[in-house]
Parts: structure tokens; sequence; C-alpha cells
């Protein structure tokens, strides 16, 4: 199978609607196709992936820890954009610490989490083959 | 004869909060909840226009949506967090509720 490059874009809040939870769910099926994965966080996006997430008292599944074992998949980047972050009064230290082991470094913990602007996930988008947006 | 406003859509992807907001009159309550929580973050380029309201009208968040996203303790001072039970007091304390969907 040839290999493509994907990207998922994320523009969702993760419990007011599905498509958060349907997003992550094809992100793992995706994973198992062996294709070149990559995510983006923009928008209300962003909210996906904030640490200490808890929504035990709203009867929902807290979906949160999933983003952490992407990195097992070797979906290792996750673009997210440092304007839909400042917009909404957060930084990336708000965001889950995501990591993966690099197999290529001799398997050496490195963030999966790239801050980039608008004028970089512009041109990493325009490099894509596949994207899907949710 | 005081208002009860629901608000659950992000101010950052709807116009709903920003209406409900501008539509609200003194002496009438405003609550947050589901994704209209996150426009309760303060620093947010939204915060400055809950706060305006906040001069005459108090604003709720239903703290158990602000937690699922988070966003504990990131709130603007003054905004009181309400759970299940507050959210039914409040619609049972105001004369009328409107929801802004």
């Amino acid at each position: 199978m040839s290999t493509k490059n994907f990207l998922f874009v994320n523009r969702k809040t993760p419990y007011g609607t599905v498509y958060a939870l349907e997003a992550l769910e094809v992100v793992l099926i995706s994973a198992a196709f062996e294709q070149n994965v990559s995510l983006a966080f923009i928008d209300d996006g962003v909210y996906q992936i904030t640490k200490g997430q808890n929504s035990k008292e709203t009867g929902m599944k807290n979906f949160s820890p999933t983003f952490r074992a992407l990195g097992d998949y070797d979906i290792t980047k996750l673009y997210v954009s440092t304007e839909s972050l400042a917009e909404r009064g957060l930084t990336v230290d708000d965001l889950m610490e995501l990591t993966y082991e690099d197999a290529d470094d001799d398997y050496a913990e490195k963030p999966s989490i790239i801050l980039v602007n608008r004028e970089e996930m512009a041109a990493m988008m325009a490099e894509q083959e596949v994207i899907l947006s949710f | 004869m005081s208002m009860l406003h629901i608000v659950n859509k992000s101010p950052f992807e709807r116009v709903a909060f920003e209406s409900c907001l501008a539509h609200a009159k003194a002496g009438d309550s405003i609550l947050m909840i589901e994704d209209a929580v996150v426009g309760a973050v303060d620093g947010s380029i939204f915060s400055g226009k809950v706060k305006a309201a906040m001069s005459d009208k108090t604003v709720y968040v239903l703290g158990a949506d602000l937690a699922a996203r988070g966003l504990e303790g990131k709130a603007i001072d003054g905004i009181v967090s309400v759970d299940y039970a507050g959210f039914v007091d409040l619609t049972a304390n105001n004369d009328t509720t409107q929801s802004w969907l």
C-alpha cells in the first residue's frame, strides 16, 4: 500500500458535540493502515487536549487520555495553533504533555505537540494529500 | 421581573453568547453551560464582554461542564460556579428563563 500524508483537522470542543470523539476514533483506525498521519488543533479544537479534564459529573466519558496513546501508534505530529490558544486565554502549559518514543533515537521521549502559527499551519496543510476535517 | 439566560454555545464558534449578552438586562442572571463555559475563562478575547456584563448582571457557570473541559480554576473572578442543584434553583428563583441555543 502506498503511503500518503493524512491530516485530521480538529476544530470543535470535546464534549458539546460528537465530532471530537468521532475524529479520534477515525485517527486510531487510520493508524492501522500505516499512513503518515498528522493532527491539527485549531479554533475550539485546542480544548480537546487541555490537561485535567474531569467529565465525571457530566456523566460523559473522558476520552482525553486516549490522546496519550497516539504516540504508540506512531502518530507523533500534533500541530497546535498558537493564535487559537492565545485567543482563548490558554498557553501550552494548559495542555496535556503528549509524547512519543523515537525509535530512531534510542527511544528517547519527545514531545508530540508542535506549536505553530497560522502561517506555519497553512504551510503544513499545503503539504497534505488527504485532509479530513472535524 | 428577573430573567435567567442560559447559553450553551462557544462564543468562539457562534454568535449566540454575544447576542445573549446584548439582550440581557440589568439585574438578570446569565448561566453558561456545555460549550458556553469556555467563555468563562479569564484572559480570552471574549472575557472583556463577560466582565462588562458582570457590572450589572450575575454570571454563573455550571462547574461540571467547566471541569469536563479542564478549565476549572480558570474562570473570571466573580463568576459563580453552580452544580446541577444550583442550576435548578436558578430556574426556580427567576421569573422567566430564556435559552440561547
